[in-house]
């Protein structure tokens, strides 16, 4: 049944390209996050891939900032509704990382500083499709928006593009991560509006 | 989780500037103390908005209630507060969220605290404590800018069991000992330390939250342990 609310106008912004369903347009970064805003230095920062035979590969800071730097403009999609166009990134394919590693699995869990959770199939990290990112806007992430080092997968809602990133954990079946045990989709496709499970 | 149609059936004035409004639901089959709804409105051409509202209460299932507080910028929430109407439809899907949620059977101290509008998941909670009869100890810590801009003053403070510990902002009551001023280290002594182990739930606009969290960080508390509603804004 289609209602309409009566005396509602809205304030449209001209979007100069189509939204996923039931997203709107803002130039603000709202903040999605279910506890305190970790403190992580980079001086302290690390990130680890760990494979199911046990092995573990590990970046520091320095590390990072060696490896090949991409720009990123992407369109970023909240499932709390809000999107923004053409935000800027700095940072690291994933694809890099994953050069040296040797598995099989098809799943990954990333894990933050703080102790969040997410989980994805790896292919949805790879051939250009997520970044290990380090500055936003052309500054240095900021921590309330998961500085030091943030991954995005711009392609999934924003909860998969975890803040204060600190590894990958390699696994052989799909398991949920934090929100995902918490009501949200597993996947989480803004355009198939993949909010809750 | 489909969309369902809701008719407003009780408005209430909070503040001047926040309403309280009840929608029935048919269909709603109620929800915990901290979760939220989101609300969908439909301009006569089909053009639509949807935002997020935390449950005030949570006492009747098919019953949403809500408190919502006016951006003065904002698309939807100065259509809430000074346009809808009893009788008007909107649609609700919910209730969402399964992190920042209080359980009737838990029995461990809360320590809630709550900047302006922030105290809706936060008063759903204190609602849901009394009608369960439970004899969790809680904790109340409620910043406003004066006496005027607190929501459901008078129930707070008149709540068995629930210690409610006030912070003006801008603009004390007479003979409030706390000078005007943010939360600061010293609010922290009103509260649930630490050592008590307290489960901590903060609620608010985005950089009260933040401040209130590093605050609990600094002084101890278990980052596990603080569960947070950012509702937006700077
Ligand atoms: C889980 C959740 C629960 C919420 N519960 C409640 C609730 O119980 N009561 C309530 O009143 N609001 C609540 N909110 C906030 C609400 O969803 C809207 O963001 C708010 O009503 C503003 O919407 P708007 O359309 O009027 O403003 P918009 O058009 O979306 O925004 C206009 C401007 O206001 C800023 N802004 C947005 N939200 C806020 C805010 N909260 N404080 C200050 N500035 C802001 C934006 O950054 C923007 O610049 C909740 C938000 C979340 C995520």
């Amino acid at each position: 049944m289609a209602i309409t609310t009566r005396g509602f106008g809205g304030r449209r912004a001209p979007a100069e390209k189509p939204l996923p369903p039931g997203q709107f347009l803002t130039e603000d970064f709202p903040v999605l996050s279910a506890g305190p805003t970790p403190n992580v230095d980079e001086a302290h920062w690390q990130f680890s891939v760990h494979t199911e035979s046990g092995e573990v590969r590990r970046w520091d800071w320095a590390a990072l900032m060696a490896m090949p730097v991409e720009d990123v403009t992407t369109d970023i999609h909240c499932v709390t509704r809000w999107s923004r166009f053409d935000t800027q990134w700095r940072g690291v394919s994933v694809d890099a990382f994953f050069e040296d590693v040797e598995s099989e699995a098809e799943f990954v869990m990333v894990h933050s500083y703080g102790g969040y959770t997410t989980n994805l199939p790896l292919e949805d990290l790879l051939d250009g499709k997520a970044w290990i990112t380090f500055e936003h806007g052309g500054e240095p992430l900021a921590p309330l928006h998961g500085g030091p080092v943030r991954l995005i997968v711009p392609h999934l809602y924003f909860w998969k593009s975890a803040k204060w990133v600190r590894g990958f954990v390699m696994q052989e079946h799909e398991e949920p991560g934090f929100w995902e045990q918490n009501g949200y989709h597993l996947y989480g496709d803004p355009w198939l509006e993949q909010r809750y499970a | 989780m489909t969309w369902l149609v809701a008719e407003v059936t009780e408005i209430v004035e909070v503040t001047a500037s926040a309403r309280a409004i009840t929608l029935r639901v048919p269909g709603f089959r109620g929800a915990l103390a901290g979760q939220h709804v989101d609300l969908r409105l439909t301009a006569d051409d089909g053009y639509q908005a949807v935002r997020s509202y935390s449950l005030a209460d949570t006492a009747l299932d098919d019953v949403v209630e809500l408190a919502v507080d006016r951006v003065d910028d904002g698309e939807v929430s100065p259509y809430l507060v000074d346009v809808l109407e009893v009788g008007d439809q909107m649609e609700v899907r919910g209730p969402l969220g399964g992190f920042f949620v209080w359980r009737p059977e838990n029995v461990e101290p809360v320590q809630l605290i709550a900047g302006g509008s922030g105290i809706v998941p936060l008063a759903a909670m204190v609602r849901a404590r009394r009608r369960a009869a439970s004899t969790a100890p809680f904790r109340l810590t409620y910043s406003v800018r004066s006496v005027a801009d607190a929501f459901f003053a008078e129930e707070l403070s008149a709540s068995a069991g629930v210690d409610t510990t006030w912070v003006y902002t801008r603009e004390p009551p007479p003979g409030h000992a706390r000078p005007a001023g943010r939360l600061a280290p010293a609010d922290l002594a009103s509260t649930f330390g630490p050592s008590q182990d307290p489960a901590v739930f903060v609620c608010g606009p985005t950089g009260f939250v933040e401040a209130a969290a590093a605050l609990l960080l600094d002084a101890g508390h278990d980052a596990a342990r603080i569960r947070t509603e950012r509702f937006g804004g700077a």
